[in-house]
């Protein structure tokens, strides 16, 4: 991630503490920082999420588009996700420096919501081979402060759950070339189900056999290696994916996996609690990024 | 219910008045006004004065006959002098300040060191105290062995000896207790934030040493004895939970006070410390939103009063 250099004794300082069980800034090996979450943010898009894990910002967008489905699945809709790190995040972002962060966080992205149990995309077919949904999700990192891909899977979800897509009349025939028509009404929305949709955590290791959940800028110059799973909210792992030049040792890599199942079913749990609070204030009035 | 609500409408607006009024006693301090008039806040471009007769300081410019602002901060007048001192501006550097800086590259004679300004500043080999105590000039082995004692990454506390022309800053560790930083943890704040002081380097009372930089960069490290032979050479001794847990702390006030614009200082840091330990705030709890502000609030009450 962002490139930061610290001194022999500020590493020793993280890397003691971390055997310690007590962090630089009074967490314990498995807490996350303060998660701030706001959806609806851009109304040009179907659905908009920002979110705030410490420092580290990204504003989410779906767009939804019509379109024909490629021939091998006639029944199903898609979904295709494009990050752009902005050079506003990290220096070194600037010009083309950001590219190799965006593309691998965009296929893990893929992959995690490859599986047909994380988003039903049949419930995305208008007419079968002919005309289904695509969503379109943009990631945009404002801010590299640690932990990127967590904060972007969160994001994902909650943008997710706040799209809201018009529904769609088949009205008639012309000349074998159907006819639709677009509700104009805001209540008439179709949303997408996130009931199965995954999120990523990412463990850092540090030191032989400790691992850190939500690393920090300072941590992650520490540890060589991380691995990032995909949990779903039943506690399934639907992805996992090792980051960095490094070693896992088994046991370390099993008990990450667990704690990551774990968690993952809390964190579900806490999210979706908070975006129904959220859609249950009547005339809630955006923030923003005031 | 009614009474309710109102109670908490009242908390609120108190509330804001309070943070106001902070705001507003800090830019006080610094401007020595004595009236409780509120000192005039302008923001660049903002017509200062009509009057051609002042003399235009630092922060001003002329525009068609007009003084403008070019800072936004607050507007000071001495006699026919009016300048515009910036509420928070990055670090220029004042010769004897005390700051703090990372080494981010090793040249032939010097190091070039980030202080958290315009510019890398420069630490000369000559300037610094060899190890071996006693005075020596530096030789060629010594050019040779630069990255022993320094090298890309480190922190060091220095001294500011001038200010060149172009804003370039020439640092100097001619004494014992300049040198390279142990073990502990960094925080980066706004300069404009951190309170003048002859003495930056605090043993604070609860068992922790902070180095307030005046370049805004504050290092937490604990407490070491004062007999020390050589300052490069790092103590990689395992440091205990319960001094760890006293820097967390104090990292966590620091950021809050910084968060809430309240100036920093040995006596602001050491009454967020306490007024946490009072209210019996959990080290990763000074992390929520709401808590911070808690502790900010009391700060403010208990240094007023």
């Amino acid at each position: 991630m962002a490139d930061i250099s610290l001194s022999e004794a500020e590493k020793r300082y993280i890397v003691d503490g971390v055997k310690l069980g007590i962090r630089v800034d009074g967490r314990e090996r498995l807490d996350y920082r303060q998660l701030e979450i706001e959806t609806g943010l851009v109304s040009t898009a179907n659905g908009s999420a920002r979110v705030r894990l410490g420092c580290t910002d990204v504003l989410i967008t779906v767009k939804m588009e019509m379109e024909p489905p490629p021939p091998q699945q006639p029944k199903d809709g898609q979904i295709h996700f494009f990050v752009n790190c902005s050079a506003n995040a990290a220096p070194e972002f600037e010009g083309r420096g950001g590219e190799d962060l965006a593309t691998s966080l965009s296929a893990m992205l893929d992959r995690l919501y490859s599986s047909p149990l994380s988003l039903d995309t049949s419930r995305l077919c208008v007419v079968p081979g002919k005309h289904v949904k695509v969503l379109y999700v943009d990631v945009e990192i404002l801010e590299c402060g640690g932990n990127l891909f967590d904060t972007v899977s969160l994001g994902v979800k909650a943008a997710l759950w706040a799209t809201r897509m018009p529904r769609i009349y088949i009205t008639g025939e012309d000349g074998g070339e159907l006819e639709f028509m677009v509700s104009d009404n805001p209540q008439e929305v179709d949303r997408v189900d996130v009931s199965n949709a995954p999120i990523l955590i990412t463990h850092l290791r540090i030191t032989e056999n400790l691992t850190v959940i939500d690393p920090t800028p300072e941590e992650e110059c520490c540890g060589p290696v991380q691995v990032v799973v995909g949990v779903t909210p039943k506690g399934l792992i639907t992805t996992t994916q090792q980051l960095g030049a490094g070693t896992f040792a088994p046991q370390t890599l099993s008990a990450s996996l667990k704690s990551a199942q774990e968690l993952g079913v809390k964190i579900h749990h806490q999210l979706m609690q908070r975006l129904q609070q959220e859609e249950s204030i009547p005339n809630r009035k955006t923030k923003g990024f005031l | 219910m009614l009474w309710k609500c109102g109670a908490n409408v009242y908390e609120y607006r108190r509330e804001r008045e309070r943070r106001f009024k902070g705001d507003v006693r800090r830019v006080q301090a610094m401007v020595g006004v004595q009236e409780a008039a509120h000192p005039r806040l302008v923001t660049p471009g903002e017509v200062i004065s009509q009057d051609t007769s002042f003399m235009r300081g630092h922060g001003t410019y002329m525009e068609k006959g007009v003084q403008v602002a070019s800072v936004a901060g607050y507007v000071t007048r001495v006699n026919r002098l009016i300048t515009v001192t910036p509420l928070r501006q990055m670090y220029q550097g004042a010769v004897g300040d005390t700051v703090v800086g990372r080494i981010t590259r090793v040249q032939t004679n010097r190091w070039k060191v980030d202080v958290n300004s315009r510019l890398d500043a420069e630490l000369r080999l000559s300037n610094i105290q060899l190890p071996g105590g006693e005075q020596r000039r530096c030789n060629v082995e010594d050019e040779r062995d630069m990255r022993a004692l320094l090298t890309e990454g480190d922190l060091v506390c220095v001294e500011v000896q001038k200010i060149c022309d172009d804003g370039l800053l020439r640092l100097a560790a001619r004494n014992i207790k300049f040198g390279k930083l142990s073990q502990g943890t960094l925080l980066a704040v706004s300069p404009s934030l951190i309170v003048q002081d002859k003495q930056r380097m605090h043993d604070l009372p609860c068992g922790a040493r902070v180095v307030f930089g005046a370049n805004g960069y504050v290092y937490i490290t604990p407490t070491v004895p004062q007999e020390q032979a050589s300052t490069y050479i790092v103590n990689f001794e395992e440091v205990p939970v319960e001094v760890r847990k006293t820097i967390g702390r104090l990292r966590n006030c620091i950021k809050l006070l910084a968060h809430h614009s309240i100036m920093i200082s040995p006596t602001s840091v050491m009454t967020a410390f306490d007024m946490s330990i009072e209210q019996e705030f959990e080290i990763k709890d000074l992390l929520k939103p709401d808590v911070m502000q808690d502790v900010a609030l009391a700060t403010v009450q208990s240094m007023n009063e």
